[in-house]
Order: structure tokens, then C-alpha cells, then sequence
């Protein structure tokens, strides 16, 4: 397949390329920027003109609910969503059933994915069995079946001891340990931010506290062990300012946040919308105001669409009952865009969040349009609008909390590996 | 954000909570209860305004003592009542909040009354009911418990009819009370100008004082003065979750006693929703003294809650 | 058209009632009309009468149509229903709902001996079986206008002639 793309503003955060340039794609790499290799005959030529051309996102959290979660979504579901929404590349949680914990099961997932021809998938392995958080994986066996990565997904490790070793041993190798910050105890039973919606709709409280004393263990076990750590999905200002300082004392420590969290807050619950329903929950303006302030001084590497598909029947509950979650694979890139947009900063800048910063913490090459690179890529219509509703999402999951809403920018057209993967109607 | 209890042009269509209930719709609930004693003095305690309506009462948290009431105050609507308990615990995979509430509509139902152990329960019910019925909110999770609010403050403004002169406190455990969040709401929109709460710490929800109250941790304090002591029940539960050691250091901080009653004004009344842990929120010396109105808050429910089915029973043109 | 004097038409009504009025009469007055009529009444029959007041709010036979109006005051009727002959009086007699109501409610107390009607004006329009015994006017009038008994802070009582909406 030789594909020749015109016309299009190339935008390349990475390389600092924001240029109308044509691309020229062949044997599924990046063969000409600009100008294409002697004699191009291209197969399919695509008009990019009034067209963003961006290196395919790469989602650092979104659940593909195989194995074990069918009813909710399957891999080939999520992965259309994925494309659909721009996304190459995404890291998945361990949180299937089984657990990924084995690499037979790793192993099985990567398969199946390829076969579909989509996005890359790049799952993470449980950083103890079953996610209990008792025994160790084996870390080393996982990495070779493909993980990039140690994750616990929602379950905590309560005992501290198994932590320590836990990041200890995964220091030996140079694993990164993946940890959503949440003390268990002070979030237990807990619904949504103990603030001062909470308190007016009757809900249990989580308290700020609980992300931050997490982070207060973790950095200290890191500083300790010498592993490094990435913090997923922050939520609190504290938790960011902890996070500044630690990178500011040289600790190898990485964290991102869910694009849910940079738009959202604690009153968009409103009338109790269980699609508000998220974990980590939904914070003050403070907290929403400092993660913005993270992303954009570095302190947040990247941003996620942290995207959980969740079945109707599991989501139409009384908000304390409703799973917590909500789908976002397809939502990641107008949403990035539109946070740009209200925050000003330039959309290259945005745009390395969910492209080169996210890659480098998965250590992939991704996330950029070099020459003689992966060919994945995306090109966007910036102004197109479109009306977030059930039937306009590929994705099983119809669980957003920007239902009902109107959003610039909408996908065009995804290629993976140089192959038109994705399509607008 | 459209407020789901009302039309679009501000007529009740649920009761869901006392917040967001304009105050002109509160006063006309309180002042058809004023009717609904008199029927309730009659021979014939019967009038004859939802006959061929039928009424369910919905309960996924068992409560014999609201249920009959609502029940009681249906029957003397002259409607038909269904009762139905959901006992959620033998349900593992079983029938869905909203699977329920279709098989009924499909019943002919015109009225749910609804308890439910989360909040919100009673939101997603009226969320998704067909448009003709009504949804009273009987109590969900922490939230509201909007008729209970309105018998409290009906009570109130039977004995102390200045409503714009009162000092009330609220004594107990807030932070788990949903009546104590309907009697707040209630309270601040028909202007009582001093609302006080009085607990420990561990009973109160973070940010109160943004719903309008002054707290005080210290019960003599905020009894001073004061024309409405409301006493909130305390669950046994709040003992084993560390939130109090027992239920005798609890009396004897928080426990409503004669001595403590003088504090307030010599005229004050003391209100309680029922049922009472004597001994542990209120002595009996106070709960049967001259000065408690406990019983009669329990005729003024029927009469309420009739005023509120009925009210919602002619929003229907 | 000239309207009768409201005060002239309710000092018939009172000459046309004293005659009725035995031991066991009460006056019930219907809100709010019937009321000001039972109260101005009682003080000049000669003879103490009880009295009592009806709200029918609860027993219209519209309510599924109109709903619940805004304000209701309490119906009172303290004394015994029981073997009572009862002259419910009201302003204005129009299609006999509010007199259908009235008897209905009334039953709800206990059983009358009787229930007599006394009405200051008859305006024709009648849609039950239902006669007043006693009407101190008759002004017949077409649907398009309404018949309004007020009474200014005085207590001296003036009609009110209005379309009906």
C-alpha cells in the first residue's frame, strides 16, 4: 500500500513541526515528509486539505473488557473505538478476568489484538496474583510476553511490606511500577469527593487525603528501592504539588491524569448522573484548576482517556451503586483539544500529552511522524462538530458524562502500520 | 439544570427533596396539611380525591412505620394501595431498580412512593417513569426524606408561627441524617433565620455550614436561647464503626436531658422523627415531658403526606 | 344590564330565612361567599344558630381536570351532624357542583334530619337536579359572564359582573 497524503497541517509535537506539508507512506512507515521518494506512484491518495494530520494517539489507560468482560465490550468493539477516536497505540490494566498475571494469558491478549488489525495494544501486567496483593508475577516472564509494565488497575496493596518488595524486585529489572494513588481505608465505601456536593447529596465521602497519603507511601518506598513509579490518574492539587517536588529532588517518578478530571468537576454530578460516577472521583474547581496547571508546566506527563466501557444495566443504578467508569477512547482527542482551547495554550502543546509523552512512558516508538517511522496516524477535521450520543459511538460502553454534548473535531480517517484502519462515514 | 421535580413551568411533579422546593410550593403544602387535620378530626376521616388512583408503595429498605403512613394517608385519599417489599439483599443477578419500576407502571400504577438505601434512588426512579406518574421520595440513602421535613417544620409552625424570629437546633447525627438534610433545606428557605447543628466531629458532613447552618460541638452552647430542638436518631452501627465509643458517652454529651432542655428558652418545643433510642438521644423525662411535641409530629404526617399526594394527584391536568 | 343592590338583596335573604330558623337549624356558609353571608346573618336572626364553614376543595368533581387549588382553607363544622337541619348558604347558584360537593361533604360528618338551601342570587344554568329552597334574586345570565359577590373591608357586600374566562 502506497498512500500519499495532501495537503494536511502536519502537526508533530515532539519534532516541533507544525507545517501544511504533504506524507508519503509506504510498507507501513512514514517514506517521505514533504516530498515523497523518486517515482511514488501512490495506491490511494487522501486529500488532507482543512485537515489536521497528528502522529496516532497513544492512550495510556483504556479497559478492552477481554477476557472475561464481554457483556460490557470486546476487544474488537473497543479497538474500532479506538480508531475511530484517532488512537494507534494503547495501554490496557490487568484488571480482566482471568487477571493478567500469567504470560500464556498476555500473550493470548496480544495475539488476539494483532489479528484484528487495529491499534497496538500494550498490556500491563498484575503486580501481584489475582491482584490480590499478596505474591509477586512473574515480572520478568510478563515483560517477555509483552507488558510494559506492573499494575494493580483499582485494587490497592494494603499490605506495605508487599509494596515495598514489590517495587524492589521490580527495581532489579528496571520495571516501572503503575499505581493509582488511593489509601483503601479512607476510600472505602466511598462514592464520590468528599466535598461539599458529597455533603448535599448524602454520599460518602472520599477525602483528598486518600490520594495524598498513597503518594506520601509510594514516593517514599520509591525513594527507597530506587523503582520507578507511575502515578495514574491524579486527582488532587496536593497530590500534584507532591508530585512537583519529587521530580524537582530527581525521583524517577511519571504520573498522568484522565481527560475527564481536566474538564470535570464534583458539581457536574448534578441530579446524581451515575456517568459521573468515576474513580478516581470527580473533584473540586481547585483540584481541576492544578491538574490543568500540571499538564501544562510538566509536572503531569500525559493525559489518558482512562476509558471503562460499563453496561447499562451496571450503570442505570443509584449513583452509589452504579459501576464506576466511563467510556472515552473516542472522546480522547476533541476533548484534548477542547481543553486546549479554553486553557490557550497551542494545540501542539496539547497534542504531546496524548502523543510522544504518553509513548515515552511506555518506552515505544510512538507518538511521532519521523521519517522512516511506524505510519501511524491520524487526521482530524478540527471544526467539525458532532453531538456525543449512543449511536455515534463505536465503543460498547455509551457510559460519558459529556452525553448530550456538542464537540469540535471530529476523526477522519486512522491509519495503523500504514494501512487505513478507520474511515468517517 | 432542569430541577426534575418540576414542570417546566414550576408546578410539582415529584417530591424528590425539600432543596429546590420554591417557597410558595412549600407553603401551599403546608397549608393543604392544615386542611387535611381537620378530615383527620372527622367521623369519616375519608375525602374523596385520588378514588381510582392507585398508589405503590415501593420499599427496598424495609420501614413498617413510613410505609403504614403513607399507606394510611393513601386510604384516606380514597386511593387503592399496592405494597411491595424489595428485599435486595436475595437479589444477586435479579430484577433492576428500573425492570420493577416498569412492571408496575404496566399495573396502571399513578403514584410510586419510594425508599431506598442509596441516594439518588428516587432520582433515577423519576428520571425514567412514564410522564403521567409521580414519585414521591419516602427516603434515599443520606439524602432526603422530604416528607418528614414537612411534618417537622408543619409541626414547628403550629406552635411558633413566626417562622422569621426562630432559633432551631438540630442535635445528633447529620452526617448520615436524611432528614436532617430535608428539615435543613426546608428550614433555610422559609427564612428561619437561625439554623444551629450540634455533634461531634465524626456525625457531622464536611462543608455543613454551606448548607446554610452554624455548628456547635459543644451542646450547652448551642442550646442557649434556642425554640425548636430537633433530635436526630442514632443508629447502634455508629458505635462499632468508630465513629463513637458508646452510646453513654454519647448521652451524656449529646443526650437531650430536663437540665439541658433549660438552656433553651423556657417555651421551646422538642421534636423527634422517630422511633426513639431513649436513653441515648433523649431522656424520657423530656421525650413525655410537657414541652415534647413527638406525638403529634405523627398525626401531622398522615396529614401532610396527604397534602402532598393530593398535590401531585392534580398536577396531572 | 343594572345589577340589584348587593346589601338591598341581602336583607331579603335574611327576611326569607328567619322563618326557617328552628333549634336544631345550623347555618353552614361555603367558602368564601356562603361564609361572609353566614357570618353577617347569625348576629341578626334573634336566636343563637351554630354555625359551620365548608371548603369543598377536597370534594369538586373537577380535580382530575383542574388539579388542587392553591389555597384551601380547613372546613369546620363543630358541632354534631347528627339529626341536624342544616341551611347551607351560598353567593351565587349556578350549575349545582358546588351544592353537590357541599352535600357530599356534609355526609362525611354524619347524617342530617334535612339540608335546606339558601342562596343570595339564582343565575340560572343549573346542570344537577338541585333547587334552592330560598333564592333572594334571580338574575338569569348567559355562560360568557360570571357573577361575583365582594365584600369591601367594611363588611358592606357589592355584585361584581365579569366574563367568564
Amino acid at each position: 500500500m502506497k498512500i500519499l497524503i495532501k495537503n494536511g497541517r502536519l502537526i508533530d509535537p515532539k519534532h516541533h513541526l507544525d507545517a501544511t506539508q504533504d506524507i508519503y507512506i509506504a510498507a507501513g512507515k512514514i517514506v517521505g515528509i514533504g516530498s515523497g521518494p523518486a517515482g511514488f506512484e501512490p495506491t490511494q491518495t487522501l486529500d488532507a486539505t482543512g485537515l489536521l494530520v497528528v502522529p496516532g494517539l497513544v492512550d495510556l489507560s483504556a479497559r478492552l473488557r477481554e477476557p472475561g468482560f464481554e457483556h460490557k465490550a470486546t476487544l474488537e468493539s473497543e479497538m474500532l473505538a479506538a480508531v475511530a477516536g484517532g488512537v494507534t497505540s494503547l495501554a490496557c490494566p490487568p484488571d480482566t478476568d482471568p487477571v493478567l498475571d500469567e504470560p500464556g494469558l498476555v500473550e493470548m491478549l496480544k495475539h488476539k489484538a494483532k489479528q484484528l488489525h487495529l491499534a497496538h495494544v500494550y498490556p500491563l501486567g498484575a503486580i501481584t496474583r489475582q491482584l490480590q496483593g499478596k505474591q509477586l508475577t512473574e515480572m520478568s516472564e510478563l515483560t517477555e510476553a509483552g507488558c510494559v509494565g506492573f499494575s494493580q488497575a483499582d485494587v490497592a496493596i494494603t499490605d506495605t511490606q508487599v509494596l515495598w518488595r514489590a517495587m524492589q524486585y521490580a527495581a532489579t529489572f528496571g520495571y516501572t511500577i503503575w499505581l493509582r494513588p488511593e489509601e483503601p481505608y479512607l476510600a472505602s465505601g466511598g462514592t464520590a469527593h468528599d466535598g461539599e456536593v458529597a455533603s448535599r447529596l448524602g454520599l460518602k465521602g472520599i477525602p483528598a487525603a486518600a490520594e495524598t497519603l498513597a503518594i506520601a507511601s509510594i514516593l517514599t518506598i520509591a525513594r527507597e528501592t530506587g523503582a520507578s513509579v507511575h502515578l495514574c490518574r491524579l486527582s488532587t492539587a496536593e497530590g500534584v504539588a507532591m508530585v512537583r517536588a519529587a521530580k524537582q529532588q530527581g525521583l524517577p517518578v511519571t504520573c498522568d491524569v484522565s481527560i475527564n478530571h481536566l474538564h470535570l468537576t464534583e458539581h457536574d454530578i448534578g441530579f446524581f448522573d451515575p456517568n459521573c460516577h468515576l474513580r478516581p472521583p470527580l473533584r473540586g474547581q481547585r483540584d481541576r484548576d492544578a491538574l490543568s496547571q500540571g499538564v501544562i508546566d510538566g509536572t503531569i506527563d500525559a493525559i489518558c482517556s482512562d476509558h471503562t466501557p460499563v453496561d447499562d444495566d451496571a450503570k442505570l443504578q443509584p449513583f452509589g451503586e452504579a459501576e464506576a467508569g466511563a467510556t472515552g477512547l473516542e472522546l480522547l482527542l476533541p476533548l484534548v483539544c477542547k481543553w486546549a482551547d479554553a486553557q490557550k495554550i497551542p494545540l501542539t502543546q496539547a497534542l504531546a500529552a496524548v502523543t510522544s509523552k504518553a509513548a515515552a512512558i511506555l518506552a515505544i516508538p510512538a507518538g511521532d511522524l519521523l521519517l522512516h517511522a511506524d505510519a501511524d496516524l491520524c487526521l482530524l477535521d478540527p471544526h467539525e462538530e458532532w453531538k456525543v450520543q449512543a449511536n455515534a459511538l463505536q465503543s460498547q460502553g455509551k457510559n460519558t458524562p459529556f452525553l448530550g454534548m456538542h464537540l469540535r473535531g471530529k476523526v477522519r480517517y486512522t491509519l495503523v502500520s500504514g494501512q487505513l484502519v478507520y474511515q468517517a462515514a | 439544570m432542569l430541577n426534575p421535580q418540576l414542570t417546566p413551568d414550576g408546578k410539582l411533579r415529584h417530591l424528590l427533596s425539600t432543596e429546590g422546593l420554591p417557597r410558595a410550593i412549600l407553603n401551599q403544602i403546608l397549608d393543604t396539611a392544615e386542611s387535611f387535620v381537620g378530615v383527620a378530626e372527622r367521623e369519616v376521616k375519608k375525602v374523596p380525591l385520588l378514588r381510582g388512583k392507585t398508589v405503590c408503595n415501593i420499599f427496598f429498605e424495609n420501614s413498617t412505620r413510613t410505609r403504614t403512613t403513607f399507606e394510611i394517608a393513601a386510604k384516606r385519599l380514597s386511593a387503592d394501595v399496592i405494597n411491595l417489599n424489595v428485599n435486595t439483599s436475595s437479589q444477586s443477578k435479579g430484577e433492576t431498580i428500573l425492570d420493577t419500576i416498569d412492571n408496575l407502571t404496566a399495573m396502571h400504577a399513578d403514584m410510586f412512593v419510594i425508599r431506598h438505601a442509596q441516594s439518588g434512588a428516587a432520582h433515577l426512579i423519576a428520571q425514567h417513569v412514564a410522564p403521567h406518574i409521580h414519585v414521591i421520595n419516602a427516603g434515599d440513602g443520606r439524602h432526603a426524606h422530604p416528607t418528614q421535613g414537612l411534618l417537622d417544620v408543619f409541626t414547628i409552625r403550629r406552635y411558633k408561627p413566626d417562622m422569621h424570629n426562630l432559633r432551631v437546633a438540630l442535635v445528633g447525627d447529620v452526617l448520615h441524617s436524611r432528614v436532617a438534610r430535608s428539615e435543613i433545606h426546608a428550614l433555610t428557605t422559609l427564612g428561619v433565620p437561625e439554623v444551629r447543628v450540634i455533634a461531634p466531629k465524626t456525625l457531622l458532613p464536611q462543608h455543613v455550614e454551606k448548607l446554610g447552618v452554624q455548628v456547635y460541638h459543644d451542646m450547652r452552647e448551642g442550646l442557649k436561647d434556642v425554640d425548636v430542638i430537633m433530635m436526630l436518631r442514632l443508629q447502634n452501627e455508629r458505635m462499632s464503626g468508630a465513629l463513637l465509643p458508646s452510646a453513654q458517652e454519647y448521652f451524656k454529651c449529646y443526650g437531650l436531658t430536663p437540665e439541658k432542655l433549660a438552656l433553651a428558652k423556657p417555651d421551646a418545643i422538642v421534636m423527634h422523627p422517630g422511633p426513639m433510642n431513649r436513653g441515648v438521644e433523649i431522656d424520657s423525662a423530656v421525650a413525655d415531658g410537657k414541652q415534647s411535641v413527638i406525638l403529634p409530629q405523627v398525626t401531622y404526617g398522615i396529614a401532610v403526606r396527604m397534602a402532598v399526594m393530593s398535590m401531585l394527584a392534580g398536577n396531572s391536568a | 344590564m343594572i345589577l340589584p343592590d348587593a346589601e338591598a338583596t341581602f336583607e331579603v335573604l335574611l327576611q326569607k330565612l328567619k322563618p326557617l330558623i328552628t333549634d336544631n337549624t345550623a347555618l353552614v356558609g361555603i367558602h368564601s361567599g356562603g361564609v361572609w353571608l353566614v357570618d353577617r346573618l347569625l348576629p341578626l336572626l334573634g336566636r343563637p344558630v351554630a354555625r359551620g364553614s365548608l371548603d369543598i376543595s377536597f370534594y369538586r368533581d373537577d380535580f382530575d381536570q383542574r388539579g388542587l387549588r392553591a389555597e384551601n382553607k380547613p372546613s369546620q363544622i363543630p358541632f354534631d351532624v347528627q339529626d341536624q337541619h342544616i341551611i347551607l348558604v351560598d353567593d351565587v347558584f349556578h350549575t349545582g357542583r358546588t351544592i353537590r360537593a357541599a352535600m357530599n361533604e356534609l355526609f362525611d360528618y354524619g347524617r342530617p334530619a334535612s339540608i335546606s338551601l339558601a342562596v343570595l342570587v339564582d343565575r340560572g344554568g343549573r346542570e344537577l337536579p338541585i333547587v334552592p329552597q330560598i333564592a333572594a334574586a334571580t338574575i338569569p345570565l348567559p355562560v360568557s359572564q360570571n357573577l361575583q359577590l365582594l365584600q369591601s373591608e367594611d363588611g358592606r357586600f357589592h355584585f361584581e359582573l365579569k366574563d367568564s374566562l
